[in-house]
């Protein structure tokens, strides 16, 4: 087969297919094990029963969530050898230190605690359950840490040197590679992001339920006990949701905006492409909206706010911002070729930074306005508040109740708003990957260089095609099911474990022990597991 | 010794982490279709490994993170070399991961139907496949002067690498039922015992060529001190099976999977992917090797997590350690 594509043309794709659909599943996973684990140490705590039906629902989304997020993530370990074994032999020596951590550390404890958690209802202390889940948070949170470690090292890399044999990076210190600004300002970046993805994850869903509950309201309708404690569960998900909204979009956007001073100083291409700023200005203004040519060099087209970009760079309204044609051409005297050689797609790098942040401060408004309307006390006059069981009333002032009109709209938007942050992550990555080119190690390495040299144009067409179409069916299957699970809501009816399993050794005589059998020890060896696949 | 040889030990011990724990996985997945009679046997046999084969196959994503970290050489020409057949394995662990999550949440037949066939071939297909790669690995295959593979897919068919799939097939397939019955309880049990020891005698016989042809091929003392421990090993497993101790007849079948991994290592060092071009231009644990300090990290690194691992994933087979039958299987389970 020969395509008229550069070698590294199909593996890009491969790489920004899959990565980009792992990363559906990642915030997700990392949000959502630390909100069922905070639901679990609630009822732990208190008892209730609407935490444990809590649990149960969140942890059933999660479950299914997290099902892909494993299995897509064993292609992201192997593809860096398969498509990019250039790269691999490069930069194993600094880069393949993490990743292997990661496995070691994080990825064990994910998978062996979330199986104790799943199938150890009734085999575990309650304490010791809920721990098993919270192992699983800090798991996955530690996972995110690492592959983001060696993430920063490509975009900015730091303690290795050049060994002279044999041209490849090798480390020198890595506590400069764990450590190193990029590497926190970004994990703070991504892990208050992937907390706003699961707070709207939640949000959405919660809508949902409050509002059909609503609707059987206003109706006239007594609400079934059943439904009731429904509203129950779903209105403490919502409030404990939007607050972490508001925290994680908060944390979200102060990180995005020291993460946007280390990119103006590491890699200013990136961020005068993410402006589409062509010369170098000061002071420089903030584009809203432009449109340009990367062949003509400037913008036909351009709404700015003046003074905003100096001010996002440097913190100062007038400083000078360097423009795209002034980089490319100290990039090109610096490493040789052309200074088009030098400038990323700008239509990628400008839009994707603008639906990033347009989507993500969105779901952030979202989480305000509602934390503000749905509260329980504050401000709000007696006969206005709303019961623990209740769809609780969207409040403006102290008195004033949203029309029925916007009452039902908000709780729509909080059911549409449910996969904004979804949108803005990827658009992140594809910014922050695509305004790295021609890098994929930023200085050091180029992507054309990095493609494997032994696999064939046919091999990659094959492996892209297999991966995009199991992917698109198992995209599928997985909408299906989260939602079926999602409409069905928490199941009310089940009862929390009664009592602790004993955690230690049977001693002779003790029910179930061998010898020490009595009738009841027969039937709970026999009791159906409470959790079977 | 040198920090590179103790990280070939390594990724040795890794490799034999995730066969002996995936080995029964698979084992367990080609018994769904080979032992259990209906769908509530089916369930059986997959709950025996459903808190567990998570946390098994993380030891393949640590052998390669590892591979990647200590030997990026032999990592890059692996991956990339051996690019269809681990295409082949990633889809199959792909589908059979979400299979196992997935199967229970409609009670739909078709939809169950069609995941348990899923589950059947992509704990099938892997389980051979390893043995190719690994028998090919062993072999040697066409890696030019700088370091790639030159070869093409016909290269990695041949009769030696069929022979290797076939062993880590049917040994797979042995572990799992010798699994399967220290892990269940009534009919189906006896059933496991009795299907292990025919699995047993087929695995010994195509281990016992696979291994005497891998010694004659490119053994030394040490390969040959693992062979002998390996088929010991397998016999005892039979015995051992045969007499109703299946706790011994396990760890015996699993002494089996880590001689015969340990086997092919000492057949590969001090190589690590032989070329069968030229001797010179093979990838070695010296030539393939990161540099001291990365080695001298990743040792501290392992040196204290593997243990812990290893403590955390024991205390979680002990909580599951009650044997499951029909009886244990919920009706209504999504």
């Amino acid at each position: 087969m020969d395509l008229a594509l550069a070698p590294e043309t199909l593996a890009r794709w491969q790489f920004g297919i899959t990565t980009v659909y792992h990363y559906l599943f990642v915030p997700l996973t990392i949000s959502l094990a630390a909100f069922t684990a905070g639901l679990e140490t609630a009822w732990v705590r208190t008892g209730k029963e609407k935490y444990f039906h809590a649990t149960k629902f969140w942890g059933k989304l999660f479950l299914i969530n997290i099902a892909m997020g494993v299995v897509t993530g064993i292609v992201q370990e192997f593809q860096f050898g398969m498509n990019w074994s250039d790269y691999s032999r490069f930069v194993g020596d600094v880069f393949g230190a993490p990743l292997a951590m990661e496995a070691l550390i994080a990825f064990f404890f994910e998978s062996t605690f979330i199986g104790l958690w799943i199938f150890g209802w009734d085999k575990l202390p309650k304490k010791i359950h809920c721990a098993c889940i919270w192992i699983v948070a800090i798991g996955t949170t530690l996972s995110a840490y690492f592959i983001l470690a060696a993430n920063s090292w490509m975009q900015h890399p730091v303690g290795y040197s050049i060994d002279k044999a044999t041209g490849r990076a090798e480390l020198t210190d890595m506590w400069a590679v764990l450590t190193q600004n990029t590497t926190l300002v970004v994990v703070f970046h991504t892990l208050t992001a992937a907390f706003l993805t699961g707070a709207a994850f939640v949000v959405g869903i919660a809508s949902y339920h409050l509002l059909r509950a609503k609707r059987a309201q206003d109706r006239g309708e007594e609400l079934p006990e059943k439904q009731r404690r429904q509203v129950g569960a779903m209105r403490s998900s919502l409030r404990a949701a939007l607050v972490i909204a508001v925290i994680a979009g908060l944390g979200t956007a102060i990180s995005g905006d020291r993460l946007g001073k280390v990119m103006f100083e590491q890699q200013p291409m990136k961020m005068a492409a993410a402006e589409a700023l062509w010369e170098t200005e000061a002071p420089a203004p903030f584009s809203i909206f432009a449109i340009g040519d990367v062949s003509e060099g400037h913008n036909s087209v351009e709404f700015s706010v003046p003074g905003i970009l100096s001010f996002l760079a440097h913190d100062n309204f007038s400083a000078s911002v360097p423009g795209i044609n002034d980089i490319a051409e100290r990039e090109a005297k610096l490493y040789g070729g052309e200074p088009e050689d030098y400038i990323p797609s700008i239509f990628m790098t400008f839009w994707g930074f603008r639906l990033m942040i347009g989507f993500g401060m969105a779901s952030f408004a979202a989480g305000a306005i509602g934390l503000w309307t749905t509260r329980r006390k504050l401000w709000l006059a007696p006969d206005k508040r709303t019961g623990e069981y209740e769809v609780p009333r969207l409040m403006l002032t102290k008195n004033r109740e949203m029309s029925a009109f916007f009452t039902t709209w908000s709780w729509r938007i909080g059911l549409l708003t449910m996969g904004f942050p979804l949108i803005a992550n990827s658009f992140g990555w594809i910014f922050t990957e695509m305004g790295r080119q021609p890098w994929v190690v930023y200085g050091l390495m180029r992507t054309s260089d990095a493609v494997s040299p032994g696999v064939s144009q046919t091999e990659v067409v094959i492996s892209m095609s297999v991966f995009t179409l199991l992917y698109g069916v198992l995209a599928v299957i997985e909408v299906k099911l989260l939602a079926k699970y999602a409409k069905a809501g928490p199941d009310v009816d089940e009862k929390p474990p009664a009592k602790d399993p004993k955690l230690r050794f049977p001693k002779p005589g003790d029910p179930g022990a061998p010898g020490g059998g009595d009738a009841a020890s027969a039937e709970d060896a026999d009791k159906p597991m409470t959790f079977a696949y | 010794m040198h920090l590179h040889d103790v990280w070939f030990v390594l990724i040795a011990v890794l490799w034999t982490g995730y066969f002996f724990l995936e080995g029964f996985d698979f084992g367990i997945g080609v018994l769904t279709k080979l032992l259990a009679r209906d769908r509530t046997e089916r369930r059986v046999l997959i709950n025996t490994i459903g808190p567990v084969w998570d946390g098994n196959e993380v030891w393949l994503l640590t052998a390669g993170g590892a591979t990647f970290a200590a030997f990026p050489d032999w990592y890059a020409t692996l991956f990339s070399g051996f690019y269809l057949p681990l295409l082949v394995i990633l889809v199959c662990l792909i589908v059979r991961g979400v299979a196992f999550e997935y199967r229970h949440k409609r009670s739909e037949e078709s939809w169950q139907r069609n995941w348990e066939r899923a589950i059947f071939w992509c704990s099938l297909i892997p389980a051979f496949l390893w043995g190719a790669v690994f028998a090919n690995m062993v072999r040697g295959v066409p890696i030019g002067a700088d370091k790639n593979f030159a070869g093409n897919l016909l290269d990695l068919i041949n009769p030696y690498a069929l022979l290797g799939g076939l062993v880590t097939l049917t040994l797979f397939t042995f572990h799992g039922a010798v699994f399967a019955a220290l892990k269940t309880v009534g009919d189906i049990r006896t059933r496991a015992r009795r299907l292990a020891g025919w699995l047993g005698l087929v695995t010994a016989a195509l281990a016992a060529a696979f291994l005497v042809w891998t010694q004659l091929d490119s053994g030394g003392t040490g390969s040959l001190v693992a062979m002998v421990i390996a088929v010991l090993a397998l016999a005892g497993a039979l015995v051992m099976n045969g007499r109703g101790r299946e706790g011994w007849a396990f760890g015996l079948s699993g002494v089996t999977i880590a001689a015969a991994v340990a086997m092919l290592f000492l057949s590969l060092f001090p190589d690590v992917m032989p070329s069968s071009l030229d001797a010179e231009w093979s990838l070695t644990a010296e030539n393939a090797a990161s540099s001291p300090y990365t080695l001298k990290i990743m040792t501290w690194i392992a040196g204290v997590m593997t243990p812990v691992v290893l403590a955390y994933q024991a205390w979680t087979y002990w909580v599951f350690r009650q044997r499951i039958g029909t009886q244990h299987i919920p009706v209504d389970a999504h």
